[in-house]
C-alpha cells in the first residue's frame, strides 16, 4: 500500500465517500463539469476519484491530482447534494496529502514559501507588500510599465489582473479599535478584517465599519487577530491553517462580542470551517465552536439590525448586478440578504444575471493556478452580465471582485462598467 | 480489454482530444447512479455528429468491441455501468436545440440536451413538454427517450413515450435509420418510434428526436392533505379520479418518509400521520380554483386531519418542501440508499405500502416509500449500509418481495426507472417466459452480435420465483 493511500485511508471517511449515491444532481451545480462536460471534472467524478485512491483501485495519482487541482473548490456542489456530501472537507483535505507528498519544484516551493509561511500569516509584511503595490502605482511606475509594456512578459491575464488590482493606500491603522455605534448601541460587535480586505480593499472595510456604526453597532477591531488561512487550507497547506485558526480564535476570545462580522465571503466560510479544521483537538474544538456561532456576514447583520428601515439610501439611476461570492452562499447559506440591501437603494436597479450562484472563476488563488479554466469560465459570467445591461457589478468577496475587474478590463468596458464590494456601494447611497 | 489500434481507429474517427482513456478518465465513467455496481470502460469518446456515430458504430461490429451509450449517467438500473468494457458513447457534443417548430407543436433535438432546458425553452414560448422526471436538471433527453422516464405529472400528461414522435437512430450495424415524424397519425409498418423508446440503449443509438409539444396550462395550484390513516389517503385518490377529476400532480408520501423528513427538515408534519398527498392542478384558472377547492372538500370528507391550500407561490413552494426533501432526507439517515420504483394500479397503492411495511419489518430492513400516488408508482427507499453483506442479504430478499407482491398486485418491478443490469433477474416475473423470449428475439433481430449495452435488460439467468 503506497503512503498516499494510507493517508486517504487514514484521514478521510470512508462514510463521508460512501454518502454520495452517485445521482449527479451536483453536475449542473458545478462549473468545471459544465465548462468540459467530464466526468473528470465533476463532483461525484472527483469523489469516485478520491476513493479509488482510498480503496486502492488507481495507480495514476498525478491524473487524480490534476483533477482535484481544476476543482475549484466554490463548494456549489454542496447545496446540490440531496445526501449532503461534505465535498469541500474531503477536497481540502485530499488536497493537504497530495501536497505533504510532493516535491514541489524550487521555483513553486519558494513562490509558497513567501506566500504562505512569510507573507499571509504576517499582518506587518502584508502592509508593506501593498505598500510596495502603492508605491508603484503611485510613483508613476505602473503607467511607465504599462506603457512600455513590461507586463507583457507575463501571461496575457496577468497582464490585465495588473490592471484589476485596487488601487491601495498604505494601511494606516489608528491607535483607537474602538468604532462607536451612532446612536444607541444594539450590539457589540468584532470585526474581522481579513489579510487582503485590510490591505488592497482598506477602504472596504472602513465602509462597513461605518455602516455598521450606523446600524448600531459598537465595532471592536482586535489588533492580535490573523490572516483566516483560507488561502493555506485551500491549498494543502493544512499545518499553517490550524496555527492561524488557533490564533484567531484566542484574538476574539479576548474582546467581548455579540457577535463576528467578516465582510469577505472566502474568509467567513473558512472560519466558519474552524470547528471542522480543529475536530480532533478536544480542548480547540470546543473553543472553536464558540467561535463559529459568533460569525456572521455584515450583510446579515445590517439586515437584522433593521438597516434598511433606518436609512435612505440612494445611487445615481443604474442597473446593477449581484454576484455571489461562492463560500458566502453555498458555505454561510447567504444569499438573500445581500440582494434586499441592493434592493433598498433607490436608483439602483438590481437585473439578476443568469448564474449569479456560479463562481466566477477566482477561487483563491485559482485564477493563478489555472489560468485557462479560470478565464473561460470568466468570459462566460461576462456574457451573462452582459445581458443585464449592468454599469454596476457588485459583490461581496476581495477575489471575486478582482477578478469582476478583470472580466471588465477583459471586455475592454472599462469606461461603461465598473465592480464595487457591497459595502462600499452601500456606503455610497448612504452619502448620496 | 481492446487493442491500441483499435483506439487509433477511434482517433481517425472523433479526433485525439475526443477520446479519453487515461485510469482516471476511465475510473470518473465507471459508475452510474446504481448503489454496487462499478466497471471501469475500456475507453470513452465523445462523437460530434451522426456520421461519426456510425463509423464507430462500424469499428465496434468489426471488432466486436460492446458500445454503452451513456446520457448523464444518472439511471438507477445500471444502464450504463460498463461491466462488460467496452466504449462508452457520450453526447456532450450533440447537445444542441435543432428546431422548435410553432406551427406542428413539436421540438427537434439532439439527445444531449439536458431535460429541464428543453422544459424551459419550450415554456418560454408558451408552450409545455411535460415529462419532468426529478432528475431533469441533469438528465438528457436521450436517457429519458432509452428508459421512458416518468415524472410528477404523469397521471394527468403521460410519460415520455407520449411525446416521442420521431426518432433518427444508428442501428447495431451503422446504419442510419429515421422512424415516425411530425405526425399524430402515422400508421406506416411497425412502430418503431415506440419500440425503441424505452429500450435502454440495446437496439441502436438515438441521434436525433422529434418531440411533441402542448400549450403551457395557464396557471397552476397547490394542496396538502395529511391522514392519520393511509386508506383515507388512498380512498382519497380513489374519489378524486371517480369525481372526474385529474390532478397534474397527486403525490404520496408514507409514515417512514414523513418520519424521516421531519427529522431533517422539521416542518412541523405530525409524526402520527401515516401519509401525506401533494396534489396539483393545473389548466385555466377558473378550472382550476374549482378543482382545487372541491378536492378539498373530498379530501376532508375522506377523513384528512389537515387540509392546506397555498395561495401564493411562496405558500405552494412550502407545501411542496417535504415531498421535495424526501429523497434528501432519506439518504442523509444511512451510507447507502436504495431507490426501486415498483409499480402497482393505483387502487391497490394501500394494500401495497402495508405489504412493504410488513416486509420491511419482517427482513428488518428500514424502508420508506414515497411516490406518484396518481399512477401507483412508488419508491420503496432503503437506508442501509453496502458494506454490511448479511443486510444487504436481507435488503435483496425484501426486494425482492416487493417486486413478487408488486405483480401479484397487478402491477410492475419497474415503473420508470428501467431494468438495466440491476432488474435484469427479474424480468421474466413480469413478462413471463414467452414474453422475454420474443425481447430476446427482437434484440437478436436489431443486434445478432450483441454490442449494443450487453448484459442490459437480459440477464443470464432469471431469479427463482419466491411463493407468496
Ligand atoms: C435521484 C434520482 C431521481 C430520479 N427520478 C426519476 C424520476 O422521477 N423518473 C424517472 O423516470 N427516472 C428518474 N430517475 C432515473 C434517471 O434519472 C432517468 O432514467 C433518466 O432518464 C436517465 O437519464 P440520463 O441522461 O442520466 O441517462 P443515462 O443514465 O446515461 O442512460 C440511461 C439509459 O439510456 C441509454 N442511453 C442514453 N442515451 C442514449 C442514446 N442517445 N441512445 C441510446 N441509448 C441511450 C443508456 O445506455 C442507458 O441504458 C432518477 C434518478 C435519480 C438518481
Ligand atoms: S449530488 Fe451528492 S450524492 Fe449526488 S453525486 Fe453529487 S455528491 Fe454524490
Ligand atoms: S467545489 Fe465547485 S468546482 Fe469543485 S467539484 Fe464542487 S462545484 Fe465543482
Amino acid at each position: 500500500m503506497s503512503t498516499i493511500q494510507k493517508d486517504f485511508e487514514e484521514r478521510i471517511e470512508e462514510n463521508e465517500l460512501l454518502n454520495c449515491m452517485r445521482c449527479g444532481f451536483c453536475l449542473p451545480a458545478c462549473p468545471t463539469y459544465i465548462e468540459t462536460k467530464s466526468e473528470i471534472h465533476s463532483p461525484r467524478g472527483r469523489i469516485a476519484l478520491m476513493k479509488a485512491v482510498r480503496d486502492g483501485d488507481i495507480d495514476s495519482y498525478e491524473q487524480v491530482e490534476e483533477s482535484l487541482n481544476v476543482c475549484l473548490g466554490c463548494r456549489a456542489c454542496e447545496p446540490a447534494c440531496p445526501a449532503g456530501v461534505n465535498y469541500g472537507h474531503m477536497l481540502e483535505e485530499a488536497r493537504a496529502i497530495f501536497q505533504e507528498h510532493n516535491k514541489p519544484s524550487i521555483k513553486e516551493k519558494t513562490v509558497r514559501k513567501t506566500v504562505f509561511k512569510q507573507l499571509f500569516p504576517n499582518q506587518k509584511r502584508m502592509e508593506q507588500a501593498t505598500s510596495l503595490l502603492s508605491f508603484y502605482q503611485k510613483s508613476g511606475l505602473q503607467k511607465t510599465s504599462r506603457k512600455l509594456g513590461i507586463l507583457k512578459l507575463f501571461p496575457k491575464h496577468m497582464q490585465q489582473m495588473e490592471k484589476a488590482l485596487p488601487q491601495v493606500s498604505k494601511a494606516e491603522r489608528s491607535a483607537d479599535t474602538v468604532f462607536k455605534a451612532e446612536g444607541d448601541t444594539k450590539a457589540t460587535v468584532a470585526m474581522f478584517r481579513g489579510c487582503l480586505m485590510d490591505t488592497m480593499f482598506h477602504e472596504t472595510n472602513q465602509s462597513t465599519i461605518k455602516l455598521l456604526n450606523k446600524a448600531g453597532c459598537d465595532v471592536v477591531v482586535p489588533n492580535t487577530q490573523n490572516c483566516c488561512g483560507a488561502l493555506h487550507g485551500h491549498s494543502g497547506e493544512k499545518e499553517g491553517a490550524l496555527d492561524l485558526a488557533k490564533k484567531n480564535i484566542q484574538a476574539f476570545e479576548d474582546v467581548e462580542c455579540d457577535y463576528i462580522i467578516t465582510n469577505a465571503g472566502g474568509c467567513g466560510a473558512f472560519l466558519h470551517d474552524y470547528h471542522y479544521l480543529l475536530r480532533h483537538d478536544s480542548i480547540w474544538s470546543e473553543r472553536a465552536k464558540e467561535f463559529v456561532d459568533k460569525i456572521v456576514d455584515f450583510s446579515s447583520i445590517l439586515i437584522k439590525l433593521g438597516f434598511i428601515d433606518q436609512h435612505n439610501l440612494q445611487v445615481s439611476p443604474q442597473y446593477v448586478t449581484y454576484q455571489d461570492s461562492c463560500h458566502l452562499r453555498n458555505v454561510m447559506g447567504v444569499y438573500k440578504e445581500p440582494r434586499a440591501l441592493i434592493q433598498a437603494v433607490q436608483g439602483g436597479s438590481l437585473v439578476e444575471m443568469e448564474k449569479a450562484d456560479s463562481c466566477c472563476g477566482s477561487a483563491g488563488i485559482y485564477n493563478i493556478t489555472q489560468p485557462d479554466m479560470s478565464m473561460q469560465i470568466l468570459d462566460h459570467k461576462m456574457k451573462h452580465v452582459e445581458k443585464t445591461y449592468a454599469q454596476t457589478i457588485i459583490t461581496s468577496n476581495p477575489g471575486c471582485l478582482i477578478q469582476m475587474r478583470l472580466g471588465i478590463e477583459r471586455e475592454g468596458k472599462s469606461d461603461s462598467m465598473r465592480a464595487v464590494h457591497l459595502a462600499d456601494y452601500l456606503l455610497e447611497a448612504l452619502v448620496n | 480489454m481492446v487493442r491500441d489500434s483499435f483506439i487509433k481507429s477511434l482517433i481517425e474517427i472523433v479526433g485525439e482530444s475526443h477520446v479519453e482513456c487515461s485510469e482516471a478518465g476511465l475510473m470518473a465513467y465507471s459508475f452510474d447512479a446504481t448503489p454496487n455496481f462499478q466497471s471501469k470502460p475500456d475507453v470513452v469518446v465523445s462523437p460530434a455528429n451522426t456520421e461519426e456515430i456510425s463509423q464507430i458504430v462500424k469499428l465496434c461490429e468489426k471488432h466486436q468491441v460492446p458500445i454503452v451509450p451513456r446520457g448523464s449517467g444518472t439511471n438507477l438500473a445500471a444502464g450504463t455501468t460498463p461491466t462488460q468494457g467496452g466504449v462508452v458513447i457520450l453526447f456532450n457534443r450533440l447537445d444542441q436545440i435543432i428546431e422548435i417548430d410553432e406551427e406542428n407543436l413539436t421540438i427537434t433535438v439532439q439527445p444531449g440536451v439536458i431535460t429541464k432546458t428543453i422544459c424551459d425553452t419550450v415554456e418560454a414560448k408558451g408552450l409545455f413538454y411535460p415529462p419532468d422526471p426529478s432528475s431533469m436538471k441533469i438528465s438528457t433527453i436521450g436517457g429519458n427517450i432509452n428508459e421512458n422516464s416518468g415524472g410528477l405529472r404523469g397521471l394527468k400528461y403521460g410519460v415520455t413515450k407520449d411525446y416521442i414522435l420521431a426518432l433518427e437512430v444508428v442501428l447495431p450495424n451503422g446504419e442510419v435509420i429515421r422512424t415516425g415524424g411530425k405526425l399524430a397519425k402515422d400508421v406506416a409498418g411497425y412502430d418503431l418510434t415506440k419500440l425503441l423508446v424505452g429500450s435502454e440503449g440495446t437496439l441502436g443509438i438515438v441521434t436525433e428526436a422529434t418531440l411533441k409539444l402542448i400549450p403551457k396550462p395557464e396557471t397552476k395550484q397547490t394542496l396538502l392533505a395529511i391522514y392519520e390513516s393511509i386508506d383515507q389517503a388512498s380512498q382519497t385518490v380513489s374519489s378524486i379520479i371517480a369525481n372526474k377529476m385529474t390532478p397534474a400532480t397527486l403525490e404520496f408520501m408514507d409514515q417512514p418518509t414523513i418520519h424521516a423528513v421531519e427529522e431533517y427538515s422539521h416542518l412541523g408534519l405530525p409524526t402520527q400521520a401515516e401519509a401525506v398527498l401533494l396534489i396539483e392542478q393545473d389548466g385555466p384558472h377558473s378550472v382550476v380554483s374549482e378543482d382545487i377547492e372541491q378536492i378539498a372538500l373530498l379530501c376532508r370528507k375522506e377523513g384528512a386531519i389537515d387540509v392546506k391550500i397555498a395561495n401564493t407561490e411562496e405558500e405552494a413552494n412550502r407545501l411542496r418542501e417535504g415531498r421535495r426533501a424526501a429523497l434528501s432526507a432519506i439518504a442523509r439517515l444511512s451510507p447507502t440508499t436504495i431507490l426501486e420504483d415498483a409499480t402497482v394500479p393505483r387502487s391497490e397503492i394501500a394494500p401495497m405500502v402495508r405489504q412493504i411495511n410488513r416486509i420491511a419489518e419482517k427482513y428488518n430492513v428500514r424502508i420508506a416509500t414515497f411516490g406518484h400516488a396518481g399512477d401507483g408508482n412508488l419508491h420503496p427507499t432503503c437506508m442501509t449500509d453496502a458494506r454490511n453483506q448479511e443486510e444487504m442479504e436481507r435488503v435483496e430478499k425484501a426486494f425482492e418481495e416487493i417486486f413478487a407482491y408488486a405483480i401479484e398486485f397487478g402491477g410492475t418491478i419497474t415503473g420508470e426507472h428501467g431494468v438495466g443490469e440491476m432488474k435484469s433477474p427479474y424480468l421474466a416475473w413480469k413478462v413471463g417466459d414467452a414474453g422475454l423470449e420474443i425481447m430476446k428475439n427482437i434484440k437478436a433481430a436489431f443486434d445478432p452480435h450483441n454490442i449494443m449495452n450487453p448484459r442490459k435488460m437480459f440477464a443470464k439467468e432469471t431469479r427463482k420465483r419466491i411463493a407468496l
